[in-house]
């Protein structure tokens, strides 16, 4: 009995998931749908050249362009760009001295309160403090950039499939749409207050192009080309986004080669316990 | 679980000869102390993650003006998250607490030692009682001061004079003055 | 343990002597999983899943437990409080991913525990408990992870937890007050977020407790094995301690090391970008999809895009998916085949390796794409490959089907011969 409710149900269930099966089929068959013009627009993104200092299983932060990389964030990207999950005490891990430190923190100021009348007042950062943002709240955020609020930079590296690459290409991507690509799609266009650069999702974004040539005066007299701060300031990034990940590669290998000589122990043990019970003759 | 019925047979599927038990036992000894290490220095980071984080160790400190403290007055503060006394001395307990023989003290110190040069009269001490971490009274007006007109601490009774040191009580040292310096004439940072 | 030749617990020394007349625990893991449990000796490495499983159990709760001591279940911190874990507690990184990849682990090692169940008929009598309570084990896991997942309040858990409790609100009259009731709100919020953390916390321990039942019931008619032939004598068997002990130990070093090279070089590969970003009620991820254990499930919800007869294509969606778990409950008495493990079954092997696993393989694959073309089409076809599999198929040639000749016992199966063997039947080698 049970078994003959099965089959029915399992009948039921078949021919309800073919019954959308068949108008999803005759439905493909009979219209043809094409996607936005976007997607033609759109490219994969791609890391620099040469990669990432801190790519693969053992890479390691390059400190001086971390340092490079914060310097263009607080002269380009703080304008409009919050670093939410960052502490000034962080960037003793770019190599900053704890006097670098501190003065690095008192050149921003973040909010606090007058000790004596408990106002609000901007005060220097303290190590002790995080980013502040540049706008006191969304709605500000919004007003301020036509209704386009500049996400958190914290996590940016994480938020994106190979989030540096993304960052990367997304600086250097800006530009105008490819002639041919042009000439097939003529109804493309940007839309206004919008700007044209095909590593971005739907190839229209709304941040300004940040960067030009020269834009910052590295200390370390590193020639700022775009492609040099954007690799720079993706590099500073993908540290915001995960300080502890060279720290968490090097754990990895002990871990590894620990693991890997236990189970080479286990696998003799296990040989060694069976070779007793190996299949004898006799009973 | 069920009873076993049957009665312990000598198993005989297991047949070690004598000859490789010392490797035997080399090869599972091993395996097991490797499992052994593996699971205890597991327990260094599941122990060390409940010691206090990156952000609470990071070093903070906590600005303060004296100018507006009057003599014999005190305010409170927060520094690391635990109370902050600072009080200024008047003449009398100044006096009171230098005519102290050290001798008698539990935790002997001076004045001198318990204050900044200069600012002689200006004490800086947690607000903490070392018995057992109460907040003593004494720092706001009208407050018991105890019997030695400093604070008293009213979780045990512990009394502290003018400079804060343990006169009568359980407590076993005098009020802990943090590090802290002047960065102006009135303005002191702690920490 | 109801083998007569089970070997005794006995007391070693004054102090377990004293144990065992008082409480006799020591006894019971003698008789759990030590020398005093018998089990077949031709186990083969895809019985090592059940101890794994049970490992990464105990792991999650206590890597769970730790990153609670550091958690914060409020909406306006949550996230926040998921970076402190990341950037200030020592070894919160650890902690966290070892806690995020062991989810994905202990849905690996409960899969392959799944299809070894499958394959090796492992779910009929005498264990038909034994596979009930296991898919009450899955069923809790699966509510656990999802509750999980939504914790760190990223925009995958928002839309997640969204769209979840989206699905009672299909069901017809009391749907739509259920999902509020659910949620305890109209959308995720505090209160969501706050019973799905009291939930997770608790779940791991009920599920712990059926673990429980779990192995019990597997100690009363004993574990099964590659032949499906039960056990008859002691040859047939060999004590847990130290064969298994042993084995499951090799396997559990190979897991861990998979795990470690996940944890240590790849923590985020299984998880989704879209939920480091803070979850925004105003804002849906182009493309939203679950942790990737559930994908067939969710390939099953999505295929259903047509109303059929008076059954609206969402509810229909959603019967089908909770469907296609529950239907795991009757699997014992579908299955009507006298023999057990799919080596001799021909036909049911053919349908297992060609019918059931690429179907699980496309459901798999359409779950984690796009509700696009081809990925709806083809999931149609797989979702109805499974329920046929499972209602139709599996009923059917258990009738049909004819059986390759069985061992007389283990002991032949694995040595050859047999003496005690009634006919000098050829064995058919098992593994």
């Amino acid at each position: 009995m049970i078994r003959i409710l099965a089959i029915l149900g399992g009948l039921f269930f078949a021919v309800a998931s073919l019954w959308a099966f068949g108008l999803g089929a005759f439905t493909a068959a009979t219209t043809t749908t094409e996607k936005p013009a976007e997607y033609a627009f759109h490219e994969e993104w791609t890391g620099p050249e040469d990669g990432f200092s801190f790519d693969g299983i053992v890479g390691n932060w390059d400190r001086q362009q971390l340092q490079r990389g914060y310097q263009v964030y607080k002269e380009v990207c703080a304008a409009c760009h919050s670093l939410n999950y960052v502490a000034f005490r962080n960037l003793a891990d770019l190599g900053y001295n704890d006097a670098e430190v501190k003065a690095e923190a008192a050149s921003w100021t973040v909010p606090g309160i007058d000790p004596n009348t408990g106002e609000a007042v901007g005060r220097p950062g303290l190590p002790t403090d995080n980013f502040p943002s540049p706008y006191a709240n969304n709605v500000a955020a919004a007003a301020a950039n036509n209704n386009a609020i500049p996400p958190d930079l914290s996590l940016m590296t994480k938020a994106r499939k190979n989030g540096s690459d993304y960052v990367y290409s997304l600086l250097v991507g800006y530009g105008s749409p490819d002639p041919e690509k042009l000439a097939k799609y003529p109804e493309f266009e940007t839309p206004d207050g919008l700007y044209f650069n095909k590593y971005f999702p739907n190839v229209n974004i709304a941040m300004a192009p940040p960067l030009n040539t020269g834009q910052v005066i590295y200390a370390d007299g590193t020639e700022a080309t775009i492609s040099q701060m954007s690799e720079d300031v993706a590099a500073f990034l993908s540290w915001t986004a995960e300080p502890t990940m060279v720290k968490r590669k090097q754990t990895g290998w002990p871990v590894l080669g620990f693991l890997l000589f236990a189970t080479i122990l286990a696998w003799f043990a296990k040989k060694q316990v069976w070779s007793s019970v190996k299949p004898r003759k006799d009973d | 679980m069920a009873e076993a019925t049957g009665t312990a047979t000598a198993d005989t599927v297991i047949d070690s000869g004598d000859d490789g038990v010392r490797r035997r036992d080399f090869i599972n000894i091993a395996a097991v102390s490797a499992a052994g290490i593996g699971g205890l220095s597991v327990l260094y980071p599941l122990i060390s993650q409940m010691a206090p984080s990156a952000d609470v160790l990071a070093e903070s400190s906590t600005e303060l003006d004296t100018a507006a403290i009057a003599p014999g007055q005190a305010i409170k503060a927060i520094f690391r998250k635990q109370p902050l006394f600072v009080r200024r001395l008047t003449e009398v307990e100044l006096d009171e607490a230098n005519a102290v023989q050290l001798a008698d003290l539990r935790d002997p110190a001076t004045m001198a030692d318990r204050t900044k040069e200069g600012h002689g009269d200006i004490l800086v001490t947690m607000g903490v009682c070392t018995h057992l971490g109460c907040v003593p009274l004494g720092a706001a007006e009208g407050e018991n001061k105890g019997e030695y007109g400093g604070y008293f601490c009213p979780c045990h009774g512990s009394h502290y004079d003018t400079a804060g040191r343990i006169r009568k009580g359980p407590a076993p040292t005098n009020l802990e003055v943090p590090e802290y310096e002047f960065t102006s004439e009135s303005i002191i940072r702690v920490g | 343990m109801s083998f007569s030749w089970a070997r005794q617990y006995e007391p070693k020394n004054g102090f377990t002597q004293w144990m065992d007349e008082r409480l006799p625990l020591p006894r019971l893991v003698y008789n759990a999983v030590g020398a005093g449990y018998p089990v077949p000796r031709n186990l083969n490495y895809m019985w090592n899943f059940g101890v794994l499983a049970g490992f990464f159990l105990v792991l999650q709760i206590i890597t769970g437990v730790v990153l609670a001591m550091h958690y914060a279940s409020d909406a306006t911190v949550a996230f926040a409080k998921v970076e402190h874990i990341m950037r200030d507690v020592n070894w919160g990184w650890l902690m966290r991913y070892a806690h995020a990849n062991g989810a994905s682990f202990f849905f690996i090692v409960i899969y392959m525990h799944i299809f070894r169940g499958f394959f090796y008929s492992s779910y009929k009598a005498p264990r038909e408990m034994i596979w009930l309570l296991g898919v009450v084990i899955f069923l809790l896991m699966m509510a656990t992870a999802f509750m999980g997942y939504v914790l760190p309040w990223g925009q995958m858990s928002f839309w997640g937890a969204k769209v979840i409790t989206g699905l009672f609100g299909a069901i017809p009259l009391v749907g739509e007050p259920l999902q509020v009731w659910l949620l305890g709100g109209f959308a995720p919020d505090d209160a969501a977020l706050n019973r799905f953390f009291s939930l997770h916390f608790l779940l791991p321990f009920v599920i712990a407790g059926v673990v429980i039942m779990h192995i019990w019931a597997l100690h009363i008619p004993g574990s099964s094995n590659p032949t499906g032939v039960e056990v008859k004598q002691e040859s047939d068997t060999v004590p847990f301690h130290p064969y298994y002990t042993a084995k499951d130990g090799f396997g559990l070093g190979v897991i861990l090391i998979l795990f470690a090279i996940m944890v240590f070089f790849l923590p985020n590969a299984l998880g989704h970008p879209d939920n480091y970003i803070e979850a925004n009620p105003l804002s849906t991820p182009a493309h939203i999809v679950p942790e990737w254990y559930f994908w067939p499930f969710y390939a099953i919800l999505r295929a259903f895009t047509v109303d059929f007869l008076f059954i609206p294509a969402k509810l229909m969606g959603v019967i089908a998916m909770f469907g296609s778990i529950l239907i795991w409950f009757i699997l014992p008495w579908l299955d009507r085949s006298p023999v057990r493990s799919g080596h001799y079954r021909p036909l049911f092997r053919k349908f297992f390796w060609f019918g059931l696993i690429p179907a699980m393989v496309v459901l798999f694959i359409c779950g984690g794409a796009p509700a696009e073309e081809p990925y709806v089409m083809l999931s149609q076809l797989a979702t109805a490959y499974y329920f046929l599999h499972f209602l139709v198929i599996i009923p059917i040639i258990g009738q049909i089907e004819k059986p390759k000749p069985l061992p007389y016992s283990i002991t032949e199966a694995v040595l050859g011969s047999d003496k005690k063997a009634v006919k000098g039947e050829n064995a058919t080698p098992a593994v």
